[in-house]
């Protein structure tokens, strides 16, 4: 495990705790950046190239973009001062999510040794990535341009400003 | 000795937790969008993880099922955050715990 892996996890959790922990919401759109553009540097440490830049470019580029968006367009519902930044119920999601994080760690620490090892580098290029989109993953590809039509679709149906009387 | 890859599946792990508790705990149905985006990035960096170590990388199965789920994942968000203004519209609220009424 080399240093710069740890710097960027540290960096990457660390951007993922200040999102969800923050009071200010455009401090959380920022800090989920962080996140994002941390998880981007554990994708190329993983050779992943095209996996990274898209996730910057779809991440960074537009998620959070519309995140700010959102969270602008919403800015008038601010919480109440003393109502607090978590729901009643936080304590029952803390323990969930500690006991999912149990779960998982306990899991992989114990299969640790029969995970597979380092099998030398893969070189990918862009080319091979091209070729497996257009052959042997273009139904998937089909499958995710009519899903990402459809949710643009709604999504400006959803969000469209309904005229008076027109419920 | 380890691979190298128990360090990024316990990183996923904890990103993950740290989505679930953020979508769980807060109150803003904005926060809730963005833990449940961190809980899909998590899962897309074990599916980068497993493709680098796993025995056939050059089959690129992992590597196209992250692409896709970052397509999915965007598409998610547009939606969802979409269902929060027209929310916000018509309730003035993005705050979960004032959200009790799915008619208006």
């Amino acid at each position: 495990m080399s240093f710069v892996f740890w710097l960027v996890a540290a960096l990457t959790v660390a951007g993922g705790l200040a999102a969800v922990l923050l009071k200010n919401l455009v401090h959380c759109a920022l800090a989920l950046t962080v996140a994002f553009a941390g998880l981007a540097m554990l994708f190329l440490q993983l050779d992943a190239q095209f996996a990274g830049f898209a996730q910057i470019l779809v991440y960074i580029g537009a998620v959070a973009i519309l995140v700010v968006f959102a969270i602008l367009l919403t800015r008038s519902s601010e919480t109440p001062k003393g109502a607090g930044i978590f729901s009643r119920t936080w304590g029952a999601g803390l323990v969930i999510a500690a006991a999912v994080f149990a779960v998982i760690g306990w899991a992989v620490l114990q299969s640790g040794a029969g995970l597979p090892h380092e099998t030398g580098v893969p070189s990918v290029s862009v080319q091979q990535i091209g070729n497996a989109l257009m052959g042997r993953y273009v139904l998937p590809l089909e499958i995710v341009a009519l899903l990402l039509t459809a949710a643009l679709i709604g999504a400006v149906i959803v969000a469209m400003h309904e005229k008076d009387g027109a419920k | 000795m380890t691979t190298p890859l128990v360090g990024y599946l316990l990183v996923a792990a904890l990103l993950f937790a740290v989505g679930l508790a953020g979508a769980l705990t807060r109150r803003n149905a904005i926060l809730v969008l963005i833990g449940i985006e961190l809980m899909l990035n998590a899962a897309n960096l074990n599916l980068i993880a497993f493709w680098r170590y796993g025995p056939h990388p050059e089959a690129l199965t992992g590597m196209m099922f992250a692409i896709f789920s970052i397509a999915v994942a965007a598409a998610e968000a547009a939606v969802g955050l979409g269902l929060v203004i027209q929310i916000h519209r018509h309730a003035q609220t993005t705050d979960l715990d004032q959200m009790n009424r799915m008619k208006g």
